[in-house]
């Protein structure tokens, strides 16, 4: 049954609202990345102006971005390997062997908030001289990506069927053998789903790096503040620094729509 | 054959000349496999919550190496009676969660209903939806810092077409809490759309025509048949969507910096904890806010799912 005339004029109406809201804030950040201060602060210039790439010079020289890029790719990168070196043995066993509690534990650390449990580590690390280095921002960001992890391919594994790894003992594997070599293999969408929105929260992770990292490791988006002064803000290099903050996760994140979608939405439709 | 299968599933390796350890290892790999894992997130987690709930008892300030002396309840006491920092922010972080949490479900819902169908474009407007949620919170808040600056913000120009007058935004003391939650809702609104359209699309279309060959109106249809049948996806966007607004910092630190603007008008539980760690360095008091803080989380979610089992029956 098509929708009548009339919905059909106010959902291509709301549709548009709905994208114009959504989008024109984030275009608006990006024009203003490629202005002068001087024309930021002409509403006249609003969206006549001649782009500069100023700013990106000054982000990428000055502010030695090139070097936070490095150190938040490198983090993001290596949290995303090890929480899916350790994640997936154990969403898989937790899934498997019906582990409620054990996973209860692990989803805990989705629920408790991160302050809570920063001064303590804060001192154990700084004890292991360990804070401002590469290893405790890793590790803390594994907190955040590990759980998500273990969330996400327990809902996979749930899903899908065993008859396979049966048949695979079946012709002689371990029970090891049979998750390395038929269970991963078949699950690389999930892992794929859960490696992509695991390594996007580690880039955009924020208090973590700002209370555990120093001015060698700090990660983009601790980097951003270098353009808020105390008495006046550098809004071209600001924008400069946000968008690229953002434009490159948001392209990825296109790419890969399908699998980003999958794993914000994963277990919602279970009940 | 079948009886091969069954002892396969029961957990021994069938393979001849299969070492003694492989045997071990594979027999015992409900565990080997979680432990990891697990001590990982235990180590970070129950023992730092643990001293932080001990801290919570203590006088320990300064630097996190200096004595303190054992107090008891004192800094709970102490806290529950402070009417200038604590309740103002218990109030600001439940307004904060409460007002957002109803924009993005009421917003949310909305938009679901309207990509729910097929239609010429929906792609675009998918991707569309997508950006604000995968942006970095600290840039976003940054990007919303200049739209909503009182001199040179687009905001302000928006509204002077339409002859209003210009307004402080997060600069004023009583519009910034309300501007970050505009921000919040920007931001997290597709995060709440996506899962109830993942939820709407997995519903199957029965109902909905024997609602429909019954005379049902559209809203009837709504109320009566889809609502009910989502409402276990409801739950589960209110719960993370829940949690996550409840320990919202990224984006008041941005627009606000620490302890909430000077007026404190954004300060939160989390923010208000975390500048009593690392700004004032009071270790006590703030695990006592922030053992609060968690028993708040817990109490919302116990209440959430335990409605949500009522539901069920």
């Amino acid at each position: 049954m098509r929708p009548r005339p009339a919905y059909r004029v106010f959902r291509v109406v709301a549709l548009i609202v709905v994208v114009l809201t959504l989008v024109a804030p984030l275009v608006w950040m990006i024009a203003a990345s490629f202005k002068t201060n001087v024309d930021i602060y002409d509403p006249a210039k609003a969206l006549a102006f001649s782009p500069t790439i100023g700013n990106y010079a000054k982000v990428l020289q000055q502010a030695n971005y090139v070097e936070f890029i490095v150190n938040s790719l490198w983090v993001a990168f290596a949290a995303t390997v090890a929480s899916l070196v350790l994640g997936l043995p154990a969403a898989y066993s937790m899934s498997r062997f019906n582990m409620k509690k054990s996973a209860l534990v692990v989803l805990m650390a989705r629920v408790i908030p991160g302050v809570s449990l920063l001064v303590p580590w804060f001192y154990v690390f700084s004890n292991l001289k360990m804070v401002g280095g590469f290893g405790v921002l890793i590790i803390s960001h594994m907190f955040v990506s590990l759980p998500l992890v273990v969330y996400i391919m327990m809902g996979y594994f749930d899903s899908l069927p065993t008859e396979l790894e049966e048949a695979a003992l079946v012709d002689g594997l371990t029970h090891i053998g049979a998750f390395r070599r038929i269970t991963l293999p078949l699950s690389m969408p999930g892992i794929a789903t859960s490696g992509i929105l695991s390594f996007i929260f580690s880039w955009n992770n924020f208090m973590f790096a700002l209370v555990l990292s120093d001015a060698d490791t700090k990660t983009l988006p601790v980097a951003i503040f270098d353009f808020v002064g105390y008495a006046s803000i550098d809004w071209g290099g600001l924008m400069a620094a946000t968008t690229v903050v953002t434009l490159p996760i948001m392209v990825i994140a296109l790419f890969v729509q399908k699998y980003v979608v999958s794993g914000l939405t994963a277990g919602a439709t279970k009940g | 054959m079948a009886t091969i299968t069954t002892k396969a599933a029961r957990g021994t390796p069938t393979a001849p000349g299969t070492p003694g350890w492989v045997r071990w290892v594979d027999h015992h790999r409900k565990w080997i496999f979680a432990a990891p894992a697990m001590t990982f997130v235990a180590a970070l987690l129950v023992f730092p919550l643990a001293w932080t709930g001990y801290l919570s008892l203590t006088d320990a300030e300064g630097s996190v190496r200096a004595e303190s002396e054992f107090i008891g309840l004192q800094n709970y006491l102490d806290v529950l009676s402070d009417t200038e920092r604590f309740w103002p922010s218990v109030g600001r972080t439940a307004a904060f969660t409460g007002v957002a949490l109803l924009f993005e479900v009421v917003l949310g819902m909305a938009i679901a209903l309207l990509l729910w169908r097929p239609f010429k474009g929906q792609k675009w407007v998918r991707v569309a939806v997508l950006l604000p949620l995968v942006a970095t919170p600290v840039a976003v808040g940054m990007m919303w810092r200049l739209i909503f600056d009182p001199n040179i913000g687009l905001a302000n120009q928006l509204l002077g077409w339409f002859g209003i007058g210009p307004q402080p935004w997060l600069a004023g003391q009583y519009t910034a809490l309300p501007t970050t939650i505009f921000i919040d809702v920007w931001q997290w609104t597709p995060m709440v759309a996506l899962i109830l359209l993942a939820g709407l699309t997995s519903l199957s279309d029965e109902p909905q025509e024997a609602a429909r060959i019954d005379g049902a109106s559209t809203w009837q249809r709504f109320r009566h048949v889809t609502l009910p049948l989502l409402a276990p996806t409801l739950t589960v966007a209110i719960l993370l969507r829940g949690i996550d607004a409840l320990k919202t910092f990224d984006i008041l630190y941005a627009t606000k910096g620490r302890g909430g603007g000077s007026f404190h008008e954004v300060e939160t539980l989390n923010v208000y904890a975390y500048g009593l760690s690392f700004d004032y360095n009071e270790y006590g008091v703030s695990s006592t806010v922030l053992i609060l803080f968690f028993l708040i989380i817990i109490g919302a979610m116990w209440a959430l799912t335990a409605r949500r089992k009522e539901a069920k029956r």
